[in-house]
């Protein structure tokens, strides 16, 4: 970010969902489909404004459960596509995405949450970490998910979903929330640097010269469905192995140690350095891949630093994830704000206690 | 310097437009800065509302619940956000729509701006009272430098309303002139 | 309004229907929601169904219904108002089931659950709010957008290529043969609105008869997402959106048709 403030005539100030707009367009993306709910609806409006006249397709469905299955047809195609929605949306998505998953299709999904269950409300969550995480279908599946806290992530994530989606066949997550979603600040439209270009051998175009094609979930036969199982796991430990992503923030001789993504982690880093200039070792371990989870890197911190200080907007779901990484659980201690956004003073506060400070 | 406002009125009054405003201001000057609207159902009922946080270190939260500045274009947001105003912190009024008893405190610093009617009678618009009160926080609390905001105007004016730009500027000095700065 | 007898009246001109909660409303100046919301309101008085009444609030700008109708009232999804008071009626065939939707709601997401409940002659009765729009979301296409018609996703008008034409639901569900009762009404005159209470009390006869499916469709205004002033959206109803969906009785089952 400071980087940013050197070249100010670059910057442009722009909404978070928007930039995840100008990231898709960046990435090659022309095939846009969803329907309207809050706090996501600045995508669509956005994708209706502008892909037409890049030669692309908007559409707004009838549903959620058309939408997806839509995306599925343009990804059998071979071609880029993104929907955006929120909880009560991406809920009806998941039978859509497990066939996905089990198909090999890769797509990107946006989720601009908002607090549940049910209509639940408009304000700020993260209490779809599990849904994003741990599959949200049925049948046993993961889905790549990147949790952008910024403006400037919101975009550069947005093209790597993309890349990630291709590159391993997956749909892929963006899980931000109605902070990220709605805020403006300053971010460079940095220009697009695809990590490979991925041919899609597997697109249906019409078996010209060659053998017919299939996309399929469905393996009947002896034991296929284990066979194809086994392949998806292959895949998802690959992805773990290579495309764990986390942000080192103020760790350096930390004692106490945040573990929190998107917004929560955002309003972390004023706590932080409020801490530390009080002269409290603070620091924070960002994970930026939510799936796969930066297991090794909570693993070690976990023995160097005296307390993991878990802060999400929900009464708790990663802080499971974090106690899965580490035998050391009387070092994990837990914020949860649900719904609401935790305010810096209220993590300072706790960052005091824990230093055994008085406030 | 820096600083947090929110910003609030009826939909329309440009409460919205002027705290982008500030925001690009800000962006150009170097800083860091981040703009929230309120979203969704909070705006039925025709009102309007923004957040906008300057500051030259990274911002963590672009929600506030404390803000050092308030600038209020109608009775009805006055009751809202008044409570949350930072003891000592500016408090900006369209004093041409907002009357002065419905200001319950007075740990404050508030500043009565005639929005309104030195839009309409000073301005020729009522369209810019919002710009006139933007530059009397401008003017008050030295967010950002004004000349900066007269050079961001076509940012977020569009060509074709690029007439109205010296409109804008006069506007702008006339909310300033209130708070005692002269351009 | 004033209860009577309060403003030194000694007759009753108005009084707000006993099934109407005594609220400040929330709905936009000039919308229709809360017109439409006194009217069921009426009809339930009418036929004294208040305590037996089970209401299913929908999703979207009315799904508050339960803060205005003093009934007892379920929340469903987006869409599924009528399976839910499907479940609803199933359990308990002797209460007074009615669902209220907008056309996001019951023309897009919930098509499959309105079109079966009908088709299945579902004993219920069905409020449904057109108002070419999306009104809570800010204004979004919905089935029921007109042609050119321009919103925050047809930002250059509907286009019947890529966004298929607005959609007859009354004229559509009438064709069902589980529809009773099948009508669209407006509440933009006086005239229109003495109109649209008989018709929703024939779709509650329908139902207090037994005789299965009903529907009534309004024609309401949103002028927040159209841009207007609410007088103006008074004369878009009575205009364009009368000409394309033209207001009258589409179906009405008599009671010899069930024997
Ligand atoms: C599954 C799901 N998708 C989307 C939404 C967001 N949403 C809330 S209300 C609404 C549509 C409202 O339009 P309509 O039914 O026409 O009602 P109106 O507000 O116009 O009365 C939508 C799409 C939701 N709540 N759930
Ligand atoms: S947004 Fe439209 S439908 Fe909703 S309350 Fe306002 S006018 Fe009525
Ligand atoms: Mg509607």
């Amino acid at each position: 970010m400071s980087a940013l403030a050197a070249s100010p005539s670059k910057r442009i100030l722009t909404k978070g969902n928007e930039a995840i707009c100008l990231g898709a367009v960046a990435a090659g993306c022309r095939h846009y489909y969803g329907y309207p709910i809050t706090p996501q609806n600045d995508i669509p409006e956005y994708m209706a404004a502008h892909l037409p006249a890049l030669g692309g397709t908007f559409l707004q469905a009838e549903s959620e459960v058309a939408t997806i299955n839509i995306i599925l047809g343009t990804s059998a195609s071979g071609k880029r596509v993104m929907t955006s929605s929120s909880g009560p949306g991406i809920s009806l998505m998941q039978e859509g995405l497990s066939y996905m998953a089990g198909s090999e299709l890769p797509a990107v999904i946006v989720n601009i949450s908002r607090s549940g269950p049910g209509l639940g409300g408009i304000a700020p969550s993260q209490g779809d970490y599990f849904q994003a995480v741990k599959g949200g279908g049925h049948g046993g599946y993961r889905l790549i998910v990147l949790a952008p806290h910024s403006v400037q992530e919101m975009y550069t994530l947005t093209m790597l979903a993309f890349d990630l989606a291709d590159k391993y066949r997956t749909p892929a997550m963006i899980l931000g929330d109605a902070v990220v979603g709605q805020m403006k600040e300053p971010f460079v439209a940095s220009p697009y640097d695809p990590a490979s270009t991925v041919e899609k051998p597997w697109a249906l175009t019409g078996c010209v010269g060659r053998e017919r094609r299939n996309l399929k979930s469905l393996h009947l036969k002896d034991n296929a469905i284990e066979v194809h199982n086994w392949k998806l796991h292959e895949k998802y430990e690959r992805i773990r192995k290579d495309e764990t992503r986390a942000e080192s923030y103020m760790l350096d001789g930390a004692t106490i140690a945040i573990v929190a993504f998107g917004t929560a982690a955002r309003v972390s880093k004023t706590a932080i350095q409020w801490a530390r200039k009080e002269g409290i070792a603070a620091g924070m371990l960002r994970p930026i891949t939510l799936f796969p989870f930066p297991e090794r890197e909570v693993f070690e911190l976990a023995r160097t630093v005296d307390v993991l200080l878990v802060i999400e907007m929900n009464t708790g779901q990663m802080v499971e994830d974090v106690r899965q990484c580490t035998s050391l659980h009387d070092r994990i201690a837990f914020l949860g704000k649900p719904c609401v956004m935790p305010t810096p003073e209220e993590i300072l506060e706790r960052i005091r206690l824990l230093a055994g400070r008085k406030g | 310097m820096t600083g947090d406002i929110i910003m609030a009125g009826f939909g329309g009054q440009g409460i919205l437009m002027i705290g982008n405003l500030l925001a690009i201001t800000a962006m150009e000057e170097g800083k860091h800065v981040t703009w929230f609207p309120a979203y969704g159902v909070e705006m039925r009922g025709g009102t309007a509302n923004c957040t906008v946080v300057v500051s030259d270190e990274e911002i963590g939260s672009p929600v506030v619940g404390r803000p050092k500045g308030l600038l209020i274009m109608n009775g009805p947001s006055m009751e809202k956000f008044l409570p949350m105003l930072a003891p000592g912190g500016d408090l900006i009024i369209n004093s041409s729509l907002v009357e002065e008893r419905q200001v319950t405190r007075n740990d404050i610093r508030l500043l009565q701006v005639p929005a309104d009617d030195i839009a309409r009678n000073k301005i020729g618009s009522r369209q810019m009272a919002s710009m006139v009160a933007l530059g009397a926080y401008v003017a008050r609390s030295g967010i950002v430098k004004l000349s900066t905001v007269f050079d961001c105007l076509p940012k977020v004016i569009s060509k074709k309303y690029e007439k109205f730009i010296p409109l804008n500027v006069n506007a702008l000095k006339e909310g300033a002139a209130l708070a005692g700065f002269h351009a | 309004m004033s209860a009577p007898g309060k403003v030194g009246f000694s007759k009753a001109v108005y009084t707000r229907p006993r099934s109407l909660v005594d609220v400040k409303s929330h709905f936009c100046p000039g919308c229709h929601h809360g017109t439409i919301h006194k009217i069921v309101a009426e009809c339930i008085d009418r036929y004294d169904l208040r305590e037996k009444t089970i209401g299913v609030a929908c999703v979207g700008c009315s799904v508050f219904l339960y803060d205005y109708i003093d009934v007892d009232v379920v929340e469903s999804p987006h869409g599924r108002a009528p399976a839910v008071a499907t479940g609803v009626k199933r359990a308990q065939p002797d209460k007074f089931v009615f669902t209220y939707q907008g056309d996001g709601d019951l023309a897009a997401i919930g098509t499959s659950e309105v079109i079966h409940a009908a088709n299945r002659g579902e004993n219920l009765s069905v409020i449904f709010v057109n108002n070419t729009t999306y009104g809570m979301t800010g204004g979004q296409m919905a089935p029921t957008t007109m042609l050119g018609q321009k919103t925050s996703t047809t930002p250059y008008g509907r286009d019947f290529r890529s966004d298929g034409y607005p959609i007859r639901m009354a004229e559509l569900l009438s064709g069902l043969e589980g529809t009773a009762y099948s009508a669209r009404v407006a509440v933009s005159t006086p005239a229109q609105i003495r109109k649209a209470k008989e018709s929703v009390r024939k779709a509650f006869e329908m139902q207090i008869s037994g005789m299965g499916f009903s529907i009534v469709e309004f024609l309401s205004t949103c002028p927040t997402n159209w841009g207007m002033k609410p007088l103006d959206a008074q004369k878009r109803v009575l205009g364009e959106m009368s000409e394309y969906f033209p207001l009258g009785v589409f179906k009405e089952r008599k009671q010899a048709d069930v024997a």
